[in-house]
């Protein structure tokens, strides 16, 4: 289905000037938050798959390809496609308990 | 500028929220049915919240100029017990003629179960055989993917449904173009940290255009904004967009969707002159 899309009207240089300062102390969280979980007082999550899930997310950041968004949030999606047989619980993770460690949002074959 | 946020839980938000959106230009809300935070044991509490949502509610938004607009359901977080949905599926066609409710909502589907579907199908064919519009909530976070691809593929397979008079609300970037490609209005919700920022949301209306998209604040019990929409025309505005196109999105649509229902009337003029209590 065609899309009307609308342009970004801001440049590069515009974008920044206004958006800079906001991103550059999301970065920073994220790095101060990697420092703590290296200064918790056990390093007992590492296989955590909110964790390994959000070390992919990192890596898919440096990625040179638009299209950014969407594969951050496949890596953080429940990417199987039956219906659970019953309720397991009310709540979401924010990442998916049930996808193998390695699929970086690629549907597997 | 006016605005109409087609998803708010005013239920369990203040007076104040009334007071402090109408001064920011909103001239009417739609409240979707939805979960109270704990599930609720018999279809009677949900009588009284439907006497609430189609009575109670729409006088106090009237005091601030407001026009309020409902939907009824057995929300997707209690979807599971079947029959619980049995019973409040069979009362809702009570309310069904009340001047103020626009159709069946928030239905859909939570952790994605096949008992959630089911009362997720229930509510369709409630919805087809009644001729109401429908307001579907998509899962939260790491289900939305598949929540939403199983709730598209459901209604789209469905050759009763009409999907222009169906609104897929919660769309994020990686489930708006699914739905908008099967023809199905969409809803970005403005949440602080677990949908979509208002930078976000201006993101997707320059990569999908504003056609059959809203935005919505969602505002309820937990971390929201009610004044969440007038942020979004901040941040459009911000960017460089003109007033005629943040109009689209934030009046326009919402009034394009919602006029379908024979009971939704044009806003007035201007909000914030009504006489407070």
């Amino acid at each position: 289905m065609a899309r009307n899309t609308i342009s970004t009207l801001l440049t590069q240089r515009q974008l920044i000037d206004a958006y800079f300062m906001e991103q550059r102390t999301r970065v920073l969280d994220i790095a101060a938050f990697l420092d703590r979980l290296d200064r918790a007082a056990a390093a007992d999550a590492e296989d955590d798959f909110r964790y390994v899930a959000f070390r992919q997310t990192l890596r898919e950041l440096l990625s040179d390809e638009p299209g950014r968004v969407e594969r951050v949030q496949m890596i953080l999606s429940d990417r199987t496609t039956e219906p659970l047989p019953e309720l397991d619980r009310k709540a979401a993770y924010g990442a998916s308990i049930r996808n193998p460690v390695g699929n970086n949002g690629q549907e597997t074959h | 500028m006016n605005y109409v946020d087609i998803h708010a839980h005013m239920i369990s938000r203040s007076t104040d929220d009334y007071d402090r959106m109408a001064l920011a230009g909103c001239v009417a809300v739609t409240e979707p049915a939805f979960w109270a935070g704990y599930d609720r044991r018999s279809a009677d509490v949900f009588a009284d919240y439907f006497d609430h949502l189609t009575d109670f509610e729409p006088k106090r938004a009237a005091q601030y100029g407001i026009d309020h607009y409902t939907w009824l359901c057995l929300n997707p977080k209690e979807g599971e017990n079947r029959e619980l949905a049995r019973q409040v599926l069979e009362i809702i066609p009570e309310f069904l003629d009340r001047p103020n409710v626009l159709g069946i909502g928030e239905i859909g589907l939570n952790r994605v179960t096949r008992n959630e579907l089911a009362t997720f199908k229930d509510h369709v064919d409630l919805a087809v055989a009644n001729d109401q519009l429908i307001h579907i909530h998509t899962p939260h976070l790491e289900d939305k993917y598949k929540g939403t691809k199983v709730i598209v593929d459901t209604l789209a397979a469905d050759s009763r449904v009409t999907p222009s008079r169906v609104m897929v609300d919660h769309a994020e970037e990686h489930t708006v173009g699914m739905i908008l490609d099967n023809g199905f209005w969409t809803g970005l919700t403005l949440y602080p940290v677990t949908k979509t920022s208002p930078g976000r949301a201006v993101d997707m209306i320059e990569r999908y255009g504003t056609e059959r998209i809203c935005v919505a604040s969602a505002c309820d019990w937990g971390p929201s904004d009610p004044l969440a929409v007038p942020r979004f025309i901040m941040e459009m505005r911000r960017r460089g967009h003109a007033d005629d196109l943040i109009r689209t999105v934030v009046y326009d649509n919402p009034i394009a969707f919602l006029g379908q229902s024979p009971k939704f009337r044009q806003p007035r003029g201007s909000a914030a002159t009504a006489a407070l209590v």
